[in-house]
């Protein structure tokens, strides 16, 4: 039930946008995030994106699990 | 469209239009009541039913898939696959154009595994009583003398090699569903195996397994040969080939790769010596290019399917519980 | 598949291990509030990784396991009546009520689909007018404001045959009626991510402010998991409980405002029943008075019966975090996926379903 997944916008009509993950396409409501752009990600979630992703934290985690291998290595 | 024929001259023009005209050999074409054919030896003998929706799906259809799961069942014995008979059952009013695309996939498949329809029946049902069409299927094949290829036969240290991807079936026939709300480029896996098991057979005396992992996935089918052959299976789940489309869409829908359904795909059971030596010669094959070992048998805690994961952990890979994913084949 | 596959880099887990390993040295146990931590937890046998200090107790955050025998009951009772076309997630279909099922329901010949998606219901009802379609509306604060939607576009569809049973409920209150109760004493709190997501973090820090334990938000992946792990190991260490974020690009603290604007449109707080839990305060969501022509339970005459809950069922105290599947004398033997006593055997996202499918009993 918690159960959303990041997609990608390809395009967006009126308040409906296609969405993309991984090459399988979607309709996808933006009625709760209408400040979505093409290009965006979103959390996809019972047919709707519930939240817009920011990329840039998603970067910063990931560099913080790069940082912490190499701080742990060998201890 | 196909009106509701009860063995009248209706029926009768069905059959020699439709079928007899398109699958034409002289077996066929005496149009007895049974077809006499003369082989010897040990056969292998099977049968099915098909009942896929929709009967059209992106890399197939009903009838190609009526083909290729029987010759790919008789293939899982080792049998090399002979004849097939073909029973329809026609919910009225299926356009008569449909019949025609099916029953000429039915030419097409048989004619690339090398297999003849000697034999058919066809029924027409009234509508709302079948959905679409319905196929049933019988399979005859010769098993050479002293080939003993079982889901019994699994030994602890043989390894298991999976011929390609999984999951790509499933995905690719329930996207086409009435009601499921997603697209993707996937086609059905929808293959006959004969060819590559006879290039298995002839790389090594020692295949002992065959089996082709269709309603309930690769998972269940594990759990299958586990329990037939009263050893553990170990696999590695970095090494199970799986293609980004079909992850996705696994995702989106809350499904897992490896409890859906394959209609071109084996997965065998090979003494460690030959495993290489196998791999090789189906790698070689057109569908057999993915193709990987996956992991072992084990002689401890017979009967459970145990996997490595991405992180390093151990897990249980459970046999399918509740509904596999409705009329997919 | 970018945004996932990045975050399946496995080997960054070890220097995520290592750090736990090093701030654990006291024994800690940890709840994991939501179904789908559990599940994670469970498919990844992350479990493996962590030090024995460390016990990862799951919680109450599976909407479809809390919801009681009575309202279930409602829903078979609705599905059961003329005319009627009740739509329902998948998971709630094979859930046991008192007596019978959705899907037991459906075998009898009561309408009921399995949908994805509100705006499939819509469509429902938009296509078959002459029939009553009755969403059954399951889930927390991730899954309620899409509801709301619905209803908003149902409204300027000008449908006037889709209604909503609503059935949602909301996190915060009852993990104060958890921590309330004292029955489990924790360390720290793996927050829901996607719930977070709509409400944001700033709901969860009275848990840090006024029973002094750690929270920290987390994602789904088994590396988001570790991330969250090792941020609490070491709230406990330094021993100034607050509410972070791991899940930084799902989640902020404020939350999708747009999300719980719509939500608060449609639904009004009221109290509701859990299972395990009882009723509890201004947990549930009810259609709002305006709404009312939507709302299930206020346009239809429906008996639900009543209600009664299998002996020896464990779900409630295995919602609480008091007892393990594995005590309960029903579980495996009883109680299977097939043949489910209780809905955490069930569920996707259940407590007892994750133990009996990804189980490490018997692996070496």
């Amino acid at each position: 039930m918690c159960l959303a997944i990041p997609v990608r916008i390809k395009s967006i009509d009126g308040t409906d946008a296609e969405v993309e993950i991984g090459g399988t396409t979607r309709k996808t409501s933006l009625m709760l995030t209408p400040e979505a752009r093409v290009g965006d990600y979103v959390l996809l979630h019972a047919g709707y994106a519930i939240n817009i992703l920011d990329q840039a934290e998603a970067e910063e985690t990931l560099s913080i699990f790069a940082e912490m291998s190499k701080l742990m290595e060998g201890k | 469209m196909l009106a509701h024929g009860s063995g009248g001259k209706l029926a009768h023009d069905i059959i020699r239009n439709s079928f007899v005209s398109s699958l034409s050999n002289p077996v066929l074409a005496q149009l007895d009541d049974s077809a006499v054919i003369e082989t010897g030896g040990r056969m292998a003998f099977t049968t099915d039913s098909y009942v896929v929706q929709p009967i059209f799906f992106p890399g197939g259809d009903i009838g190609k898939l009526a083909v290729c799961g029987t010759i790919n069942d008789l293939a899982m014995v080792g049998a090399t696959p002979l004849y097939l008979s073909l029973a329809f059952i026609i919910e009225e009013g299926l356009p008569l154009n449909d019949l025609k695309k099916v029953v000429s996939s039915i030419k097409e498949a048989a004619k690339e595994a090398g297999v003849t329809v000697i034999t058919g029946d066809t029924k027409v049902v009234n509508r709302g009583t079948a959905d679409k069409l319905f196929i049933n299927t019988a399979g005859i094949g010769t098993v050479p003398a002293g080939l003993n290829v079982s889901g019994h036969n699994a030994r602890p240290g043989d390894r298991l090699i999976l011929s390609g991807t999984v999951g790509d079936h499933g995905i690719a026939v329930l996207s086409q569903r009435e009601g499921v709300n997603f697209a993707t480029e996937l086609k059905s896996d929808c293959a006959p195996l004969n060819g590559l098991v006879a290039e298995m057979l002839r790389a090594s005396d020692n295949i002992h397994c065959l089996r082709d992992p269709t309603r309930g996935g690769l998972a269940t089918t594990l759990n299958e040969i586990a329990e037939q052959s009263s050893v553990s299976l170990r696999i590695d789940e970095d090494k199970i080939p799986v293609r980004e489309q079909v992850a996705s869409a696994c995702e989106m829908l809350g499904l897992d790769p490896l409890y859906v359904a394959n209609e071109g795909k084996l997965i065998s059971a090979v003494a460690p010596e030959d495993a290489e030596k196998v791999l090789k010669q189906m790698k070689k094959h057109r569908y057999g290019r993915d193709a990987a070992i996956i992991g072992e048998v084990k002689e401890e805690n017979p009967g459970r399917v145990v996997m490595k994961t991405g992180l390093g952990t151990t897990r249980i890979i459970d046999m399918l519980v509740g509904e596999p994913l409705p009329r997919i084949c | 598949m970018k945004l996932v596959s990045e975050f399946r880099q496995y080997d960054l887990a070890d220097g995520l291990v290592r750090s736990i390993r090093q701030y654990a040295q006291k024994p800690a146990r940890f709840m994991e509030f939501c179904g789908g931590h559990t599940v994670s937890i469970m498919k990844s046998g992350l479990r493996q990784l962590l030090p024995p200090s460390l016990t990862l107790t799951s919680g109450p955050g599976c909407p479809v396991c809390v919801t009681d025998n009575a309202d279930l009951d409602k829903a078979i009772a609705l599905a059961s009546l003329l005319d009627v076309t009740v739509a329902s997630f998948g998971d709630m279909v094979r859930v046991p009520g008192s007596r019978s099922s959705l899907q037991e329901a459906k075998a009898a010949g009561a309408d009921v689909r399995v949908v994805y998606s509100p705006l499939d219901a819509l469509s429902l009802a938009n296509e078959n007018p002459d029939k009553s379609v009755i969403f059954l509306g399951i889930g927390f604060e991730t899954t309620a404001p899409t509801v709301a939607a619905s209803i908003l576009q149902a409204v300027e569809m000008e449908l006037k045959n889709y209604y909503v049973l609503s059935l949602h409920k909301l996190c915060p209150p009852v993990i104060k009626a958890l921590l309330e109760s004292g029955e489990v004493n924790l360390h720290g709190l793996i927050c829901p991510g996607h719930v977070s997501a709509v409400i944001g973090s700033s709901p969860w820090e009275f848990i840090a402010r006024d029973y002094g334990i750690p929270c920290v938000v987390s994602g789904f992946e088994p590396l988001d998991i570790l991330q969250c792990i090792d941020m609490l190991t070491r709230q406990v260490v330094d021993g100034k409980a607050r509410v972070e974020i791991a899940y930084r690009r799902g989640v902020t603290r404020e939350g999708n405002q747009t999300a719980i604007g719509i939500m608060e449109k449609v639904f009004t707080h009221a109290p509701a029943r859990w299972r395990g839990f009882g009723e509890v305060a201004a947990s549930g969501l009810k259609l709002r008075p305006e709404f009312a022509r939507f709302d299930a339970e206020a346009n239809f005459d429906f008996n639900p019966g009543p209600t009664a809950t299998p002996k020896g069922c464990l779900c409630g105290e295995v919602l609480r975090g008091v007892k393990s599947p594995g005590d309960c004398t029903l579980f495996r033997h009883v109680c299977t996926p097939e043949k489910p006593a209780g809905p955490c055997m069930v569920s996707a996202e259940g407590t007892c379903a994750a133990y009996y499918h990804y189980g490490e009993k018997d692996v070496r």
